[in-house]
């Protein structure tokens, strides 16, 4: 273990900003691209199910 | 053949959908290990100082931009031969993550290039071809949207992918064929590695949860693009609804 | 297939291709305007330091042979495939990868080989001497007809789909960058009195492999295109 404190490891040896700046787009990309399949898959069931209803109930999509 | 069974939409969908969780869990503990270990074992670099961690996901991110265009063009050449609907659903399922891996790629690499080479972008082979790479993704998926006739979008955008192919290996091999800025291969097959055996051991499992999360992600949206596209039933996990659509006839 | 049928079905391409552009030569002669204005703009724009128009020379000419090609990408099947005959093509009993070797070769000549006849004229605009200028013209020549072979592929492509021309640039200029780097580097490396051999015979390695992969792949993408 190489960090004495808190501090000293979001600091990164005066990197902090460039390593926390990558990992945290790298979490963020991968969030985010989990979320828009959740939401496209939340989508694309509706849609199915409204066709599938389709015609006895609009309402049920 | 028990692999000729899943080539069915019909009896893949099931088995992505089982298989998801799966990879997500195992990706999931190996970003865990592999950040504990790239922050808390790994030593700091004598030459780079604490800058060098970005390579954690940097060296996974380029691979893997790189490994997932191969199959893209894999998946799409498949398609093209033995004419499988289920190769261009792969192929059109890869695209997305291959390019925001690309995207991520260039992206921590600037973060990586401000402090060591004290830009944030150079023009140099490797950071070229990588920008290429992300300029094929979206020609691959740009033509895919572009043509609004299923059949021919599938097979023109294969086409396209497997043209760009050629690329790949000028990406992977620049830094040898070129004497360039960006550092040469942090592993090597022929002459060991380079780095601390902990560096490697973390970028190595950091890889790998890259690839387990780009399966599991793939594979998720593999499921709606076949949702999406064929006007079938949700084979498996909803009978639910399929009952309300029957008691609403 | 024989040897002499092959040729034969090539050039008849060829020698059909080259007769509609005669009718229509406008088409080639705006080409050719299109370079000399995109090449004149920019001492306009960049100023006319002779020192540094020199160092841009290389990478302006060969933008510019770039974007000249692109732009008469759409000559290229538009045509044909508006009327009918590329439909025919693929049904006749020569590979339809020959038929298509003949087209882009006689694309080359209308759209390539002007670019490359103009060249040294547009060299001396910005202060090139005389290795300089043998190099540009061998190097245009070497990478004009691979620009040809790659940008076929996005044309037969984009084939009848809205919005071609953006999307076909899209789709051709990222590939076009190792040609343009290699053309480009010939030059300024004969210009830094290193030779341009190396990156010569890198874009004769490109251009082989353009002539072999090529066709087949714009094949291809026509039976996509068409069926």
């Amino acid at each position: 273990m190489q960090w004495g404190s808190a501090s000293e490891f979001f600091a990164m040896g005066g990197y902090g900003l460039y390593v926390w700046t990558s990992f945290l787009a790298t979490a963020l990309c991968m969030v985010w691209e989990v979320l828009a399949l959740w939401r496209r898959r939340a989508a694309a069931r509706a849609e199915q199910r409204a066709a599938m209803l389709g015609g006895t109930d609009e309402t049920a999509a | 053949m028990i692999w000729s069974k899943y080539s069915a939409p019909q009896a893949f969908y099931p088995l992505a959908g089982r298989l998801i969780p799966w990879f997500a869990a195992v990706a999931i503990i190996l970003m865990v290990v592999g950040l504990y270990m790239g922050f808390f074992v790994a030593p700091t670099d004598f030459q780079q100082g604490e800058s060098y961690r970005i390579i954690f996901v940097h060296v996974p991110a380029a691979w893997m931009s790189m490994f997932l265009y191969v199959v893209m063009a894999i998946w799409a050449g498949v398609g093209m031969g033995l004419n499988a609907r289920l190769s261009f659903m792969m192929a059109q399922a890869i695209a997305p993550t291959g390019a925001m891996f690309t995207f991520l790629a260039l992206l921590t690499g600037a973060m990586w290039g401000k402090p060591t080479w004290g830009a944030w972008w150079v023009w140099d082979a490797r950071l070229t071809s990588e920008l290429i790479l992300l300029f094929q993704y979206a020609g691959v998926m740009l033509l895919r949207t572009s043509i609004d006739d299923l059949r021919r979008a599938d097979r023109s955008s294969a086409v396209f992918a497997l043209v760009g192919v050629v690329n790949v290996p000028i990406i992977y091999y620049s830094v040898q064929w070129w004497n360039t800025l960006h550092q040469g291969a942090s592993v090597s097959m022929a002459t060991g590695s380079k780095m601390a055996a902990t560096m490697l051991m973390a970028m190595l499992i950091m890889t790998i949860a890259f690839w387990m999360y780009s399966i599991a992600v793939i594979l998720a949206r593999v499921r709606c693009v076949m949702v999406e596209r064929e006007s079938l039933p949700t084979w498996d996990d909803k009978p639910a609804v399929i009952h309300e659509a029957v008691e609403a006839r | 297939m024989s040897h002499s049928s092959m040729w034969d079905s090539i050039s008849g391409i060829i020698q059909r291709d080259l007769l509609l552009a005669m009718r229509r030569w406008s088409d080639a002669a705006m080409s050719v305007f299109f370079l000399v204005i995109v090449v004149s703009l920019f001492p306009l724009g960049v100023g006319p330091e002779p020192a540094v128009l020199r160092t841009i020379a290389p990478g302006v000419l060969w933008v510019a042979a770039l974007l000249t090609c692109l732009l008469s990408l759409s000559r290229v099947f538009t045509p044909d495939y508006l009327d009918g005959v590329l439909e025919q093509m693929v049904l006749v009993p020569q590979p339809l990868s020959l038929l298509v070797l003949g087209k882009v070769l006689a694309h080359w000549v209308i759209s390539g080989l002007p670019v490359v006849l103009l060249s040294p004229l547009l060299g001396l605009q910005f202060g090139l001497d005389g290795e300089a200028l043998g190099v540009l013209v061998l190097s245009l020549l070497l990478g004009t007809p691979t620009l040809s072979m790659i940008g076929a592929i996005g044309a037969a492509l984009v084939l009848g789909v809205r919005g071609s021309g953006l999307l076909v640039a899209l789709l051709v200029l990222p590939l076009y960058v190792p040609v343009l780097i290699f053309g480009a580097g010939a030059v300024t490396s004969s210009m830094a009195g290193i030779g341009g051999e190396a990156n010569l015979s890198l874009l004769g390695a490109c251009l082989v492999l353009s002539l072999f992969l090529a066709p087949w792949a714009t094949a291809a993408a026509l039976r996509v295109a068409l069926e």
